[in-house]
């Protein structure tokens, strides 16, 4: 019974398996897991909440339902930039809390096949390294793969607020 | 994982049965402590109670729940079939109490998805010694009041030995070893004439009471003369017996019972009658015992949530399209009239949400009952807990948060409150003390008031205490009565000297403020020395939707709740007074009001900063007022209440935001929260 269900829960993430969402952030490219994403919208007016951190942008109406928007950049301590008709929100599901995330453009949806996938390199220095869970290789490009989990994680906002 | 799948629904179910079957037990229990007695149909509710329970955990495989509830079942069986007069009804509510607590424990650990693991054999095995103790105390103990009766019919009645059958077959059912002269009443023709002349004497053994028996013999019919004495001991009842040939009637019933089968059918016809009677009375007093059991369907309140939401949805959609910019400055009289019909409906059918999530305090207000009881049991007090206006309704989610500090409250009564029995009387007061929970409707605040009459507060001994410990902010000379009274709140704040069991540590008072404060509502302390304390609790009936003000602050709106505003006004330069440290003041009909402004607190980047360009707007909450200050005034709207999103929450909660909000052209506003801004 149980392997039945099992296969099932299989089969149907078959389609989405090895799928990445990819969008940069200047010069990088990043991918971000399938499953994960709702939906993709375009940058909306931003309700700004006080004493927040200041990557967490506010909260938006998607269609009657509040979500809070973060912006990938400033999250990743790159600077800020200018929002234009290209920049998107990426509505995100992560364990169940829904977020936007504000990023420069969204590029294509790619399959990354396991094999192209490889562990990040040891980084001593890197401060942001822990967001990235995988490098993925299409072609000759390479793509950050996101560890979306990590990017809500609790361990930064413990930082947060100790530094409040 | 699929096992998982079928048992959950199943274990909801039976979480939600069983709480609601362990508040009428509770209930049930209280009410036949209070009459200190258990009728009959008490004993059946929990009888059936215990069955039901019984069975669903056995079901459930929770077997110590299920052993325990057997052992209870065991216990009431017995009361209930046998009908032991000696039984200490306070002795069995604290076996079944302590019986329910161990159930309502397991069951929390369930619903908290935590394993059950609590042993109940100790609560059933005082029960058992309790049940076999009152078992061999009704067998041994013998029925010692032994009674004669004398009975004349009246003349010509005839038929006297069936009446006087009649008579000993019903005293059968409360008596003993019967004996009667003549003996053998039915077979023997004489005995008629027998009792005509001299009288039917009835010789027995009971229990009950000289007034209780004499009342059942006063029934019979055709009764002419009837005499009952309480025969002093057994010497002189054996003697009587040996002079007077009496018989056993048991013997005659047996004998008789096989020919006279149709005549004992009518008659326990008859006897049932008068049982439906005693039922019906007992029920009706059930009724007035204030059982408050209503025909309700039970529905998840996630369902209702969702429906409050989308008419929520609904009205925000409403004034996106009423309040359209498209349509600004034309004139459409059709669509206005469309539009107020519309209104009207929403609203309706908002209020009409709004009331099925509306739950009565009688559950919460019943829970205090059991409090009473055990506290004045452990404290040796006698305590009444009156209940007035159990009937006011307020929002379900409300309901969880006063339920704490209600509780807590009503132990301060009755610890600190009420006095020992001994000092009430010295007092001229009566023995037993009253708490009193009252709750009422008061505009769109329900007031609930818990009040004592005990001695009151001591406003010396607050204030010493308080600045013993810090708390004072004011010269003592110069707070009221009520300042001082209002001290208790304060987190730390304890007069008793002792920590007892239910209070004295400091935190309950706070506790209570806080949960008040959680959902809007803001408690007083009154209080006179002597006559007692009384405590009122202000509660909005309800936080989903409420009334607002929408402003505007640079570019973003905040939405303040009309009821906390008191006016708002553009200031004048003069009024407006700043302290050396910066903090503004304002002058408003000789009262100064500290200026609390948003694009500071929020940091806001705003074109106006100077404040007679922009607007003041003064709000209240409980006695204090400050004047906040913003750029403009947007207008008035229903909004519906939103929780900011979870993600923002787990950073922190923000100073003053109550919330958010949809504006009618789908921006968000964020709700102030007035109590917050205040104490900012």
């Amino acid at each position: 019974m149980a392997d039945v269900v099992e296969s099932t829960v299989e089969l149907e993430e078959d389609t989405q398996k090895d799928r990445y969402l990819t969008f940069s952030l200047g010069k990088e490219s990043y991918g971000i897991e399938i499953k994960y994403v709702i939906e993709i919208i375009g940058i909306q007016s931003i309700t700004e909440i006080p004493e927040l951190p200041e990557y967490v942008r506010g909260i938006i109406n998607l269609r009657g339902k509040i979500i809070p928007v973060i912006d990938v950049r400033v999250r990743f301590k790159k600077e800020p930039r200018e929002y234009n008709d290209r920049t998107c929100v990426i509505v995100v599901d992560i364990l169940n809390i829904s977020i936007g995330l504000i990023v420069d453009s969204v590029s294509e949806v790619l399959t990354i096949p396991e094999q192209d996938i490889v562990d990040p390199p040891q980084m001593n220095t890197g401060n942001n390294n822990h967001y990235i869970k995988n490098i993925g290789k299409v072609g000759n490009e390479v793509k950050l793969l996101l560890d979306c989990e990590e990017l809500l994680s609790e361990k930064d906002m413990e930082n947060f607020s100790e530094e409040l | 994982m699929s096992e998982q799948h079928i048992h959950e629904p199943l274990m909801d179910m039976f979480i939600f049965e069983t709480t609601q079957l362990l508040e009428q037990l509770e209930q049930a229990i209280l009410n036949s402590e209070s009459i200190s007695t258990y009728t009959e149909t008490s004993i059946n509710e929990i009888f059936r109670i215990m069955h039901t329970i019984k069975g669903s955990s056995a079901m459930m495989m929770l077997n110590d729940i299920s052993l325990l509830a057997h052992a209870i079942e065991d216990l009431f069986y017995y009361l209930r079939d046998i009908k032991p007069n000696n039984i200490d009804t306070s002795t069995i509510s604290d076996l079944v109490l302590d019986g329910v607590d161990f159930i309502k424990v397991e069951v929390k650990k369930l619903e908290n998805g935590n394993t059950v693991d609590g042993a109940s054999s100790s609560i059933i095995s005082n029960i058992n010694e309790y049940l076999s103790m009152i078992k061999q105390s009704n067998i041994t103990e013998p029925m010692n009041k032994v009674f004669e009766a004398v009975i004349f019919f009246q003349e010509g009645c005839e038929m006297e030995n069936i009446r006087a059958y009649t008579i000993i077959r019903n005293l059968n059912g409360f008596a003993k070893k019967i004996s009667c002269i003549p003996k053998d009443i039915m077979d023997n023709d004489e005995s008629v004439e027998i009792i005509r002349k001299d009288g039917l004497k009835l010789y027995f053994e009971s229990d009950y009471t000289y007034a209780k028996l004499n009342e059942f013999f006063m029934q019979t019919i055709f009764l002419k003369d009837m005499e009952l004495n309480q025969l002093e001991n057994d010497v002189v009842y054996m003697q009587q017996m040996e002079d007077s040939e009496a018989t056993e009637f048991e013997d005659i019933i047996s004998e008789r019972d096989k020919n006279n089968n149709l005549l004992n059918v009518k008659k326990d016809k008859d006897k049932n009658k008068d049982k439906d009677k005693d039922k019906d009375k007992d029920e009706e007093k059930d009724k007035t015992n204030g059982s408050t059991a209503q025909s309700i369907i039970s529905v998840n309140v996630a369902k209702l949530d969702q429906l409050m939401d989308l008419v929520g949805e609904m009205v925000i959609a409403e004034a996106m399209v009423i309040q359209n910019p498209d349509l600004v400055g034309l004139e459409l009289d059709n669509f206005r009239k469309a539009a107020r019909q519309l209104n009207k409906i929403t609203t309706e059918m908002q209020n009409t949400v709004m009331s099925i999530r509306m739950v009565p305090l009688s559950t919460t207000f019943n829970k205090m009952n059991r409090i009473v009881r055990d506290m004045c049991k452990k404290l040796e007090k006698e305590v009444r807990l009156k209940i007035i206006g159990e009937d006011t309704e307020v929002d379900k989610n409300i309901i969880e948060h006063i339920s704490d500090p209600l509780m807590h409250l009503v132990r301060n009564s009755i610890d600190h409150g009420i006095e020992s029995s001994e000092e009430r009387g010295e007092n001229g007061k009566t023995k037993v003390g009253t708490v009193t929970l009252t709750a009422r409707n008061s505009g769109s605040d329900v007031l609930i008031i818990v009040s004592d009459d005990g001695g009151g507060l001591d406003r010396d001994k607050i204030l010493s205490k308080a600045s013993q410990q810090n708390l004072l902010i004011k010269r003592e000379e110069d707070m009221s009565d009520r300042e001082v009274y209002n001290l208790i709140i304060l987190p730390g704040f304890s007069t008793n000297d002792n920590v007892t069991e239910f209070s004295g540590r400091g935190v309950g008072m706070d506790v209570v403020a806080r949960n008040i404060e959680a959902v809007g509502g803001t408690v007083y302390v009154d209080s006179m020395p002597g006559k007692g304390t009384e405590i009122t609790l202000k509660i909005p009936l309800t936080l989903a939707i409420i009334d607002g003000m929408n402003i505007k602050v640079g570019n973003s709106r905040y939405t303040i709740p009309i009821i906390s505003i008191k006016e708002s006004f553009r200031p004048s330069k003069k009024d407006i007074i700043s302290d050396p440290d910066g903090n503004e003041m304002i002058l408003v009909r000789g009262q100064c009001y500290k200026i609390l402004r948003i694009h500071e607190v929020y940091k806001v980047k705003t074109q106006i900063t100077e404040l007679y360009n922009g607007i003041i707007i003064m709000i209240e909450h409980g006695d204090k007022t400050i004047c906040i200050f913003a750029d403009e005034l947007i207008g008035q709207q229903q909004v519906v209440v939103k929780a900011l999103p979870e993600y923002i929450q787990t950073f922190k909660t923000i100073r003053g935001l109550a919330g958010c909000t949809l504006l009618g052209d789908g921006s968000i506003s964020l709700i102030l929260d007035v109590a917050g801004m205040i104490n900012m």
